[in-house]
């Protein structure tokens, strides 16, 4: 089965259509999409900016990470549960849409980033954890944190638009990079 | 009453270019999300700190005069993307129901976060009650939630 196919059948389901067509409920999760932004990324945001040294300095890292990130993932839940809801609702469009595409990959590589930094240099904190001067490794993985997720919520905001969408006519690398099809047409 | 100050917004030239510029509105707008995580950031290190639900070992003065300037420069980005967005699409704003909203609670949000969540932040905490700490994270996050939640809704009504 194709992705075409197969989404097209998931689009058709009746959970699909109730909830693009749902006046209240696809608002909501669309909100709550955008508002656990706050809770998520404002949170790793200032997680990335005490690695970088930029920001509550005094705090030692590990208190941060141990008293900020469990609420930052509570938030990346209601972050991913409303997004797959939003994907849901109109699966054929973001599936073949070039900046959902790219947000999924950077989110790939946000996680590696992450993964990194928790089993490398966050392994010897107790070396910098009240240092107002954090190692090289660790402010890499926070400016490299920073860039990832800004270029996701960018990502992000632009799939609303259909400038690339395969129901029109595109350039040959956008019908490759989406994955446009003749069933489009 | 307001209306034409709305019409006149509308005619600017910075809100006819973003107009009817493809790509303007989008790039602000993403700017404007950015900015809207950074000061959420901003405000729940403090209000969550305030609350007594993370960081409780950590005294909150220091830790607010820290993230003051993380504050301040998000609002600064979130008012000046904001005000060209608006510039943009003044008249549909004067029309929808949450943007008014929105605007009400903005002018509330911002002078409470700036007079009295500034001053029970910075106060000595034995002098000031920790019930105080967690009545003003209460209204501080209800009170830019409800910017956030409404300034959502103007894309909708």
């Amino acid at each position: 089965m194709t992705l075409f196919r197969f989404t097209e059948w998931l689009q058709n389901t009746d959970g699909s259509t109730a909830l693009r067509e749902s006046i209240l409920v696809y608002p909501l999760v669309e909100t709550t999409h955008v508002l656990t932004l706050t809770l998520f990324l404002g949170l790793i945001a200032m997680m990335d900016l005490r690695l970088l040294g930029l920001a509550m300095r005094q705090v030692p890292v590990t208190d941060i990470v141990r008293r900020l990130l469990p609420w930052a993932i509570g938030g990346f839940v209601l972050s991913v549960i409303s997004g797959v809801l939003l994907f849901y609702s109109s699966p054929v469009r973001f599936a073949h849409n070039i900046f959902f595409r790219y947000k999924l990959i950077a989110l790939v590589f946000a996680g590696a980033n992450a993964w990194a930094f928790h089993t490398g240099i966050y392994r010897k904190v107790t070396d910098w954890d009240r240092g107002l001067l954090t190692p090289r490794r660790a402010k890499i993985a926070g400016a490299l944190s920073l860039a990832l997720w800004a270029s996701i919520v960018v990502a992000g905001r632009m799939i609303a638009y259909n400038w690339f969408d395969c129901d029109k006519p595109q350039p040959a690398i956008v019908n490759v990079l989406a994955g446009c099809s003749g069933d489009f047409r | 009453m307001l209306l034409p100050l709305f019409e006149w917004c509308e005619a600017t030239a910075l809100g006819q270019a973003i107009r009817e510029s493809l790509w303007l509105f989008p790039v602000i707008e993403s700017i404007h999300l950015l900015g809207l995580a950074m000061i959420g950031g901003a405000l729940l290190v403090v209000d969550l700190r305030l609350f007594g639900l993370a960081l409780r070992q950590q005294p909150v003065a220091p830790l607010a005069r820290d993230v003051h300037p993380w504050l301040v420069g998000s609002l600064a980005v979130m008012l000046t993307t904001g005000i060209m967005l608006f510039l943009s699409e003044s008249i549909r704003c004067y029309y929808s129901p949450p943007f008014w909203t929105k605007m009400e609670l903005l002018l509330v949000a911002i002078l409470f976060t700036f007079t009295v969540r500034r001053k029970v932040a910075l106060a000595d905490e034995k002098r000031v009650g920790p019930i105080w700490g967690r009545l003003v994270a209460f209204v501080s996050l209800a009170l830019w939630f409800g910017v956030g939640f409404s300034g959502r809704w103007i894309a909708f009504y």
